[in-house]
């Protein structure tokens, strides 16, 4: 197992950073961005005020593509460290 | 039926089965439309909408049958992840996003987003931080997971107690809704049509466990998905905003913004004593799109999206539909089609409710109510219906015979199932939308009774009290204890506790109180032990049931604002301290765990428990 902990401590350091990667955008787009929607409702977009659409839509839309790209991005880790399953 | 007999076939004409279903369904939409205009009665389309619905689900239910312990606890773990995906979102999608959630924004305004916010954002901690790595291990229950990652009766014990006081709570909601909604249709009593209602979820989940669960839910989630978007798009296009409401309602918003001061809404309230006799119904004085300002506004708005996120992480039925899914990876990329599935309904009950709201409001459409006289708007046929039950009242308070915002009330829940006859579409629409919320209600019933009595008869009865027990044995326990609990939380349900919403609210709140931590700081950080996740879910659960007992009823002025359905928030974090905090005084988890967590922490390789259990 010697050889293969190094190996795995790389993929463990990889999934944890792409984990925080994610999990930032995810605080913006749950938190920040619904802080600031009384100053974002003065603009808007499609003629929705942005900070109602955010929280209706802008938001969900982001937590979607994201996680499918997680999902691709995470897949990409497991083969380049070995340690996906077979398919 | 052969296809349903061999494994892999069945998994492989997937795709035709539900497409024929599909098509199946819509052909028997377009026939009862059809008889409508033949003349047939608008409750007996509802009648054979509901009960043509259950019988669909109970016979996949009876179809999918099992004795082997592996499908009934995970289906098999076969479940391909689109599949497992629609299967979650109706799992998922319960009695109070489909009924209550558009009537709360209707209602509520910007501040009610943060449901839609929150319960689709947690499923970014459900893929990043949980699902993939509890799958890896091979559990199936969540406190089976507790139980092997930190060894010891006690512990699994623990996480038993906490998924069934959140599984418990949220199952009372469900089988409430399903009552409410079967009793409308079938014209019987409340108390009749609870049980009604667990006969269904019970026909579709006591033969086959999750096999059975799982294949009734994609069906629930199909016709819940038709109900819910098809009055949107049809309202959409008969009030001129085109066939892409999503895009397009935006008009609809700005509109609703500018005839807002002119209908005064907010400035306009009725006083308390009115709003006193019209228990459970509410007049609109909340703007549509415009957030509160100031810090508490906003901070009220995240704390509840994050108790609804955090929730979302570790309610356990749906942690456990991860378990099905044949691979580390499928797991993974099934959450994100889980929350695609759910985003379809969950983008559209803010559409849903900004046209509703629209309708009773422009004075150019012809459904306005507003600013009409008010003999004329009590003739009209929905508010007389509505009014007979309650659900809705008009009262000219000061008596100009106009009706204005204040003197209209309505309560949150009817919304989505009035809006069809609001906007003056066929009854047979109705008939769909109340097969819709059914199927939402049942759905999410089914699930968390199967979480609740898996726990009890695999942890509690096979883990801990009789762990020789047969494989006969096992599941003839698991199914008594299903309908022991279904019974059991009808009955509470009969009591009427609590309100829909209020109730889903804290069954999220107790889950992240007990689970959150325990479960991700068991994957993510090596040094958390017994003792700490002990601490944790005991201490966790105790801080949030004492300050709900302290908000609600002990007379405590709430902290920053956080009111009852934001309890989570305190027995988290006092979660979280008390799991640290021991974890550090006391010894450091064995070799043998440390290795379990370094195998956890990788897809490939054996599950940690053996496939059967």
């Amino acid at each position: 197992m010697a050889t293969n902990t190094g190996q795995q401590e790389a993929h463990w350091h990889a999934t944890r950073n792409l984990m925080i990667v994610h999990l930032v955008i995810w605080f913006v787009f749950a938190y920040v961005v619904h802080w600031f929607a009384p100053q974002l409702n003065k603009m808007s977009l499609l003629n929705f005020p942005v900070g109602f659409y955010m929280a209706a839509q802008g938001s969900l839309i982001v937590f979607v593509v994201q996680l499918f790209v997680f999902a691709k991005q995470q897949d990409a880790i497991d083969r380049k460290f070995g340690m996906a399953e077979e398919d | 039926m052969p296809i349903f007999k061999k494994g892999t076939t069945f998994i492989e004409n997937l795709p035709k089965i539900y497409t024929l279903y599909t098509g199946g369904f819509l052909l028997f939409f377009a026939m009862l439309a059809w008889f409508e205009k033949l003349g047939m009665g608008a409750d007996t389309i509802g009648i054979l909408f509901v009960s043509f619905t259950i019988v669909i689900y109970a016979l996949i239910g009876y179809l999918s049958r099992t004795m082997e312990v592996q499908a009934y606890y995970v289906a098999g773990r076969q479940v391909p992840a689109v599949f497992n995906g629609m299967a979650t979102a109706a799992d998922w999608m319960s009695g109070a996003s489909f009924v209550a959630m558009a009537g709360g924004i209707y209602l509520g305004g910007h501040a009610y987003l943060a449901f839609v916010v929150g319960w689709t954002g947690g499923y970014v901690l459900v893929a990043t931080l949980m699902a993939p790595y509890l799958r890896k291990f091979g559990c199936y229950t969540v406190p089976d997971f507790i139980g092997t990652r930190y060894g010891g009766n006690l512990t699994r014990f623990f996480a038993v107690v906490v998924l069934v006081v959140a599984s418990f709570t949220y199952v009372t909601a469900q089988i409430n809704a399903t009552g409410t909604i079967a009793a409308r249709t079938l014209g019987v009593p409340f108390e009749v049509g609870v049980w009604v209602g667990l006969v269904g979820i019970l026909l579709c989940a006591m033969l086959g466990g999750m096999r059975a669960v799982t294949w009734t839910q994609v069906a629930q989630y199909i016709v819940l998905i038709i109900a819910y978007l098809v009055p949107v798009f049809w309202m959409s296009m008969k009030q001129g905003f085109g066939p892409f409401p999503h895009v397009e309602y935006g008009n609809a918003v700005a509109r609703i913004m500018e005839l807002e001061p002119i209908l005064q809404v907010g400035v306009l309230k009725p006083t308390g004593e009115i709003a006193a006799q019209f228990p459970g119904l509410k007049a609109l004085t909340v703007l549509h799109a415009t957030p509160g300002e100031g810090p508490i506004a906003a901070w009220r708005f995240v704390t509840l999206v994050a108790c609804m996120m955090i929730g979302t992480a570790s309610l356990p039925h749906i942690l456990m539909r991860y378990f099905t899914t044949p691979s580390v990876r499928a797991a993974r990329t099934s959450v994100a089609w889980s929350l695609f599935f759910i985003f379809l309904l969950y983008f559209t009950a803010p559409a849903l409710a900004t046209f509703t709201k629209l309708q009773l409001l422009d004075p150019n459409l012809a459904t306005s109510i507003i600013g009409k006289s008010i003999a004329e708007v009590t003739n009209l046929t929905w508010i007389q219906k509505w009014s007979a039950v309650g659900m809705v009242a008009i009262k000219d308070f000061n008596g100009d015979g106009i009706l204005q915002i204040n003197e209209f009330f309505i309560r949150g829940d009817i919304v989505v199932l009035a809006t069809p006859e609001i906007a003056g579409l066929p009854y047979v629409i109705s008939g769909l939308v109340a097969a819709g919320g059914l199927a939402a209600a049942m759905s999410t019933a089914d699930g968390l009774l199967l979480a609740i009595s898996n726990a009890l008869s695999h942890d509690l009865y096979y883990k801990i009290i009789d762990p020789k027990a047969e494989t006969r044995k096992r599941l003839i326990v698991a199914r008594v204890l299903l309908v022991g609990i279904g019974a059991l939380a009808s009955i509470v349900a009969s009591f009427k506790l609590t309100g829909i919403l209020g109730a889903v609210a804290w069954a999220f709140c107790f889950a992240m109180s007990g689970l959150f931590f325990p479960l991700v700081l068991g994957v993510w950080w090596r040094r958390a032990n017994r003792a700490g996740a002990i601490a944790g879910m005991v201490i966790g659960l105790g801080a949030g049931w004492w300050y709900l007992y302290m908000v609600k009823w002990g007379g405590m002025k709430p902290w920053w604002g956080m009111d009852d359905l934001r309890f989570g928030m305190v027995g988290a974090t006092a979660s979280l301290i008390a799991m640290v905090v021991v974890s550090l005084m006391t010894k450091a988890p064995d070799k043998e765990t440390q290795a379990m967590i370094d195998e956890v922490r990788i897809p490939k390789g054996k599950t940690i428990l053996e496939a059967s259990h």
